[in-house]
């Protein structure tokens, strides 16, 4: 498959990330599980890319193949991340344990993944910033106080000496977004950040996300379930269904008018109060095995549309200005 | 609370639930030595509820994690006995009932639980989990059996020749299947669904919120459907129980509930729901969290975080009184 390198609309500013037919393969026992399957993307300084898409489409895969965080049997096979001008696929694991954490920061679904239980607040903090900084411990300190306060925690000199299991999970998950943020990375990627939240606690986290992004100009790749969450928050949506992204664009564009069939089933399926009691778009069936892709088109055996010449994979096509869709058959008689 | 004809299905009046966790031996050591007096800490999960679900009716009960919508779900399924208050099962009295009448009034009312995972006892096979119930019982003759299981899986749109098979060889979503077909199969009248779609993928959600509606007219059923997602709740029911840290805020037909809530704390839940949107929206959350409801604050549980607080509100409890036909909000906004 011959991806463009980039997504077709010009970026208004310089990509800070390119990801280009990226491939990340498992080599397991029952065989090869393909759960990157040529992705491609850009994402600009100050933008929020929302990549979406439903358990097992590849969408954290994807985050954690930027970061060089994939384990054996997992390896990328093929393509390229090209981020601030060097390609990450093969670099030194010396050079990414130096980008991981200063240049590029995760934040993970469960905040207890970023935090150690048994250290304390500050300690974890400090550590952050004095392993790619060279500055005192007070020093450190003091930024590690200011972190706190900057994403909104009461009384950040007292939680400094809190643990993690003293602090709720809305609270929790602000202290992991302040370590992300801790070094102004370029570029975070949010995996699933508000997903264990509680309704009011997520609009905090949202709120606390775009802020920053706006102030520090940081790049921000935000993986998700929720297209109603992607939809308000992000910039451009990619769309991912079993390893490949089906669509992307502006998110206004996207969730308007979508151009794939799975994109638009998706839209059908949540819930909106148009029609109360009456029965879901839904999509039949369920997400094919990554171990045995049907050939063809991935979404084939689900699409309404399906025809003879979905047999044959579908290649990445741009039938509109700043859209890209892999589709032999898009909607685009709804698009107007 | 609401206009309703006839005697509701099912009536809970004045229910509370405490839980007590008395003080443990190194507790009590401490206080021998003249620290604080050790007591016992109690946990009000539901305090005071009534309401009432007509036959056919379907009410959402919404709040955030914590608020006891869960305790009060097993208290109106009868899987836990409330402190206070009692649960009426057409008209008359639960716990008054004896014999084959509290038998059938138990049978009646069914639970289908959030984890399709943990729920179902993963060493029985599908045809025992969901075929013991009714054979017990003596719903239907031992030569009938087979043909029963097969009408109930079919129903809930599993395959009957999958009857063998055991929980662990199924999806997410055909758990949930299993579990829906386990409730049915004692052909209840009452149906208490907690987070029943919470853990599935979009598109599945969308085929079991189908489900849901068409079993409900195949049954004649009746729901009380808890949820933490306000989008699922507004499609789905009739009517709308918004919970706050043990007590009920506000109740309200859904139409007139999106268009006009009443209480601050429904404004603000409605305020930050997720909704697909074309644009970029800024998220402006309301502060603070849940408090413990170890410790509630006085008067108003949602006082420390209302914007429209007065003194009032700190010291006095307001009850939930009818401000609307079928409306009833518990706020001093409304005066009286």
């Amino acid at each position: 498959m011959t991806a463009p390198a980039a997504a077709a609309e010009p970026l208004a500013r310089p990509a800070t990330l390119e990801v280009a037919d990226l491939r990340t393969h498992f080599f397991t026992k029952a065989g090869v599980v393909k759960a990157v399957d040529g992705v491609s993307f850009a994402v600009a300084a100050g933008e929020v890319l929302g990549l979406v898409g439903e358990s097992g489409c590849g969408k954290s895969v994807t985050g954690y193949s930027i970061l060089g965080l994939v384990d054996p049997p997992g390896r990328i096979v093929s393509g390229s991340i090209c981020f601030a001008g060097r390609d990450l696929v093969g670099a030194p694991e010396e050079e990414l344990r130096r980008l991981r954490g200063s240049r590029i920061a995760m934040i993970f679904q469960d905040p207890m993944m970023t935090l150690n239980p048994v250290l304390r607040v500050d300690t974890q903090m400090v550590e952050a910033i004095l392993a790619h900084r060279s500055i005192g411990r007070r020093a450190a300190r003091e930024l590690a106080r200011e972190a706190l306060a900057q994403v909104g925690i009461p009384a950040p000199e007292r939680r400094l000496r809190a643990y993690p299991h003293e602090l709720s999970g809305g609270m929790r998950q602000r202290v992991a977004i302040a370590i992300a943020f801790i070094n102004a990375p370029d570029l975070v990627i949010a995996d699933e950040p508000t997903t264990a939240l509680d309704v009011t606690i997520q609009a905090q986290i949202l709120h606390l996300a775009q802020e920053l992004c706006r102030k520090t100009g940081t790049a921000m790749i935000w993986i998700s379930h929720d297209l109603a969450v992607v939809s308000s928050l992000a910039d451009r949506v990619a769309v991912m269904y079993a390893g490949t992204i089906v669509e992307q664009g502006r998110a206004g564009d996207v969730v308007g008018a979508p151009l794939h069939p799975y994109t638009r089933g998706l839209l059908g399926s949540v819930p909106s109060a148009v029609a109360r009691g009456v029965r879901l778009a839904q999509i039949p069936g369920m997400t094919p095995s990554l171990l045995d892709l049907p050939p063809g088109c991935r979404f084939r055996a689900r699409c309404p549309r399906a025809g003879e010449d979905c047999g044959v994979e579908p290649t990445v096509s741009s039938p509109r200005p700043g859209r890209e869709v892999r589709c032999w058959r898009p909607h685009l008689e709804a698009a107007a | 609370m609401s206009a309703r004809a006839g005697t509701p299905l099912i009536e809970a009046q004045g229910l509370s639930k405490r839980f007590v966790k008395a003080p443990d031996l190194a507790e009590r050591a401490t206080a021998l030595l003249g620290s604080a007096a050790a007591r016992a800490e109690v946990v009000r999960a539901v305090d005071g509820v009534s309401f009432a679900v007509a036959k056919g009716e379907v009410v959402g009960l919404v709040g955030e994690s914590g608020c006891g919508k869960s305790t009060l779900g097993r208290l109106v399924a009868g899987l836990i006995e409330p402190s206070e208050g009692r649960v009426l099962f057409k008209g008359r009295d639960r716990a008054q009932l004896v014999g084959a009448e509290a038998k059938a009034a138990r049978l009646a009312v069914q639970m289908i639980f959030q984890d399709p995972y943990s729920s179902l006892n993963p060493r029985m096979r599908v045809s025992a989990i969901v075929g013991e119930a009714p054979l017990v019982h003596g719903l239907v003759p031992r030569a009938e059996h087979a043909a029963y299981l097969a009408d109930i899986l079919t129903r809930v749109g599993l395959d009957p020749a999958y009857a063998r098979r055991f929980p662990h060889q199924f999806s997410g979503g055909q758990r949930s299947r299993i579990g829906i077909a386990r409730a049915l199969a004692v052909r209840p009248e009452f149906l208490v669904c907690d987070e029943a779609i919470a853990a599935l993928d979009v598109s599945i959600q969308a085929q079991i919120v189908n489900l849901f509606l068409d079993l409900r007219e195949a049954y004649d059923l009746t729901y009380l459907f808890i949820s933490h997602d306000l989008g699922v709740v507004q499609h789905i029911s009739d009517r709308i129980l918004i919970m706050y840290l043990g007590r009920i805020v506000e109740t309200a037909p859904t139409a007139e509930l999106f268009a006009a809530p009443n209480h601050p704390y429904t404004r603000a839940l409605l305020a930050e729901v997720p909704r697909i949107s074309l644009e970029k929206r800024s998220f402006r959350p309301i502060e603070g969290e849940i408090p413990s409801p170890l410790d509630p604050p006085p008067g108003c549980h949602f006082h420390p975080r209302c914007p429209f607080a007065m003194a009032r509100c700190r010291s006095e409890a307001p009850a939930l009184v009818s401000i609307a036909p079928g409306r009833a909000s518990a706020c001093h906004l409304n005066g009286g």
